[in-house]
């Protein structure tokens, strides 16, 4: 059997697509995060319970309407985006011209409100959910089993952070946005609809997170927990990164995965504590973030 | 005699009184709760800087007293000491190095630092994990007075818990104080005006996380117990909670915030999840329509009968 430093290729590999999915799931939440502070300037707390409702949404639709896989993972992050934007209308929109904050308090809050109201309905046991049948099974590359699902989650994730920065970074309505990001008012001079543009920003953000929920659900089991935990070690690859730039986000969160995967075969003790422990070092190398910019 | 130092004696009267009516581990959670939030209101009350972490400080620091009191013997004033201690060293790294970032990102990273503890906290072998640090015994303080007795441990709570008001009434209104105030509402004038502005904020973090440890210490000789639940991100929540609905820099609003959180979680300790529902719409109600809390709305009737609240 092939070994590196002393440990199963298999088992090392098996390890490093883990924490690739789980860097996966860091990129795509940090990048919600990011594109909703730029115009929002609020960090929204509740992008864990964002994730889970993406998931509980998939299983739900699966359980009650009997709706497989993909449609789940086109009508969830909708479903959920439209909760997000009821949420933006209706209570986030009164705090812009307040202290940052209050943002996050109140976003805090409705996680709260989210995850009890899950836990009370489902328990916290969890909820298997099958991995769909076009993406069952395995490929043996010789060197490690690669479950085509993983590779799947890896691969959505990764075109969807692609995706997202083509369309911020080189069409016009990213344009607009980087515009509006840098000074709101100037850009609802020249006659663009801010107001509407926040709202659709915090949805998408928000979309982006359910999406994420549902790649995770039949990695992980549907939990009403399975968010607040992952927020914490996300805001603290936020914290890394820094806000900046999009690209950014996206590759502190892979390469924190996979550091972390990495962690969990050569000293499993630290596995969770690794990416705290980086942000330590982070803040005392380079305060502002690896591609961040001012306070 | 004063309006403000009648209410002062008033408030004062009823707490010594309060026992007798009400149970009195119920009144000692209240005020272990109330400490932990009046250190935290010195943060962001007078400084505007939110810690999102200080469960970090209350935890560990009540499994340093419970350990030292149940493993090493330690009379209860040197066990709490300990804790105390603990907790103003891990202020100093945390605050040196979350003061680095400002605003949301500071409020990040002391989330994430308290997450860290949380799991050291997880793996360390002498918290005892799920389980808890159980059976702490009070003992005897200054080896002469008997906590077990429940009344004996109410008045010593009540006292810990004066004194650290006192003190933070004091540190609050000096000087230093003063200058926190400005930091809080304009930093970069009260940079040009040449004052060190990390220094002041650091020890405002040290004094704010010794006594979260202090409110952590003497919470886990009450209850006997020193628990996973302290260093939780959802203790970190619930203290932000308090000082919210009490009124973000008032004297009285965090004892006020924390004594109803105390009731919620007891009254609806027995329904599950409601706790946290209940919890998150507070915050929203909080936050949406009454920002200056319960005692914050008060303050301006109490200060036209001459009570500053």
């Amino acid at each position: 059997m092939m070994t590196v430093f002393g440990i199963p290729a298999a088992a090392l590999f098996g390890q490093l697509l883990l924490g690739l999915i789980n860097g996966a799931f860091y990129a795509v939440l940090s990048l919600g995060l990011a594109l909703i502070f730029g115009l929002l300037n609020i960090i929204n707390f509740s992008h864990g319970a964002q994730y889970m409702m993406g998931a509980f949404v998939a299983w739900l639709l699966l359980t009650y309407a009997g709706a497989g896989y993909w449609v789940a993972l086109a009508v969830a992050p909708v479903l959920v985006a439209v909760v997000g934007i009821i949420i933006e209308r209706t209570m986030l929109s009164r705090l812009y011209k307040l202290d940052h904050l209050y943002g996050l308090l109140l976003t805090f809050g409705l996680a709260l409100i989210i995850e009890g109201a899950f836990r009370q309905l489902y328990g916290i046991s969890g909820m298997p959910y099958a991995v769909p049948k076009e993406l069952a099974g395995g490929w043996n590359l010789g060197f490690m089993y690669l479950p085509i699902y993983r590779g799947w989650v890896v691969l959505a994730s990764a075109v969807l952070c692609l995706g997202t920065w083509f369309a911020i970074e080189k069409t016009k309505l990213g344009a607009y946005l980087r515009a509006a990001t840098e000074n709101p008012a100037l850009v609802q001079a020249m006659g663009i609809n801010v107001p509407v543009m926040i709202t659709l920003t915090y949805g998408f953000g928000v979309a982006l997170a359910a999406f994420a929920g549902v790649l995770a659900a039949p990695v992980y089991s549907v939990n009403p927990l399975m968010g607040s935990n992952l927020i914490i070690v996300v805001f603290a690859v936020v914290v890394i990164g820094g806000m900046g730039s999009i690209m950014g986000s996206v590759l502190t969160g892979f390469m924190l995965g996979l550091l972390e995967g990495l962690t969990k075969v050569f000293y499993p003790e630290a596995a969770s504590t690794v990416i705290f422990m980086v942000m330590v070092v982070v803040l005392l190398i380079k305060p502002a973030g690896l591609f961040g910019k001012g306070a | 005699m004063t309006r403000q130092t009648l209410f002062v004696l008033v408030l004062l009267v009823l707490a010594l009184a309060a026992p007798f009516g009400i149970y009195p581990i119920f009144l000692m959670k209240g005020l272990c709760f109330a400490l932990f939030a009046a250190a935290f209101n010195l943060l962001l009350g007078y400084v505007g800087l939110l810690s999102f972490g200080h469960a970090m400080f209350f935890g560990w620091s009540a499994y340093v007293t419970a350990h030292a009191a149940k493993e090493w013997g330690l009379t209860p004033e040197l066990a709490i000491l300990a804790g105390v201690a603990l907790a103003a060293v891990m202020g100093a790294v945390v605050g040196w190095l979350a003061i680095r970032r400002q605003g949301i990102y500071f409020a990040m990273i002391t989330l994430a630092l308290a997450q860290l503890m949380f799991f050291l906290a997880v793996q360390a072998p002498f918290t005892h994990g799920e389980d808890g640090i159980q059976g702490v015994p009070r003992g005897h303080l200054f080896g002469l007075i008997d906590l077990s007795d429940t009344l004996t441990m109410y008045y010593f709570v009540l006292a810990v818990f004066v004194a650290a008001l006192l003190f933070l009434y004091r540190v609050v209104h000096s000087p230093f104080g003063q200058v926190l105030k400005a930091i809080r509402d304009n930093e970069p004038r009260a940079i040009s005006l040449g004052y060190q502005v990390e220094r002041y904020k650091l020890i405002a973090f040290v004094l704010s996380a010794s006594l979260a440890g202090l409110a952590g210490s003497v919470k886990s000789l009450v209850f006997q117990l020193a628990s996973l639940a302290d260093v939780h991100w959802h203790a970190s929540g619930e203290v932000v909670l308090m000082t919210l609905l009490g009124g973000v820099g008032t004297v009285f609003g965090p004892t006020v915030g924390a004594f109803l959180v105390a009731t919620i979680q007891n009254y609806f300790s027995e329904a599950g999840s409601w706790v946290t529902i209940i919890q998150g719409v507070i915050f929203v109600v909080c936050v949406l329509a009454f920002r200056s809390g319960i005692v914050g709305v008060l303050a301006p009737f109490l200060k036209k009968r001459g009570i500053q609240a």
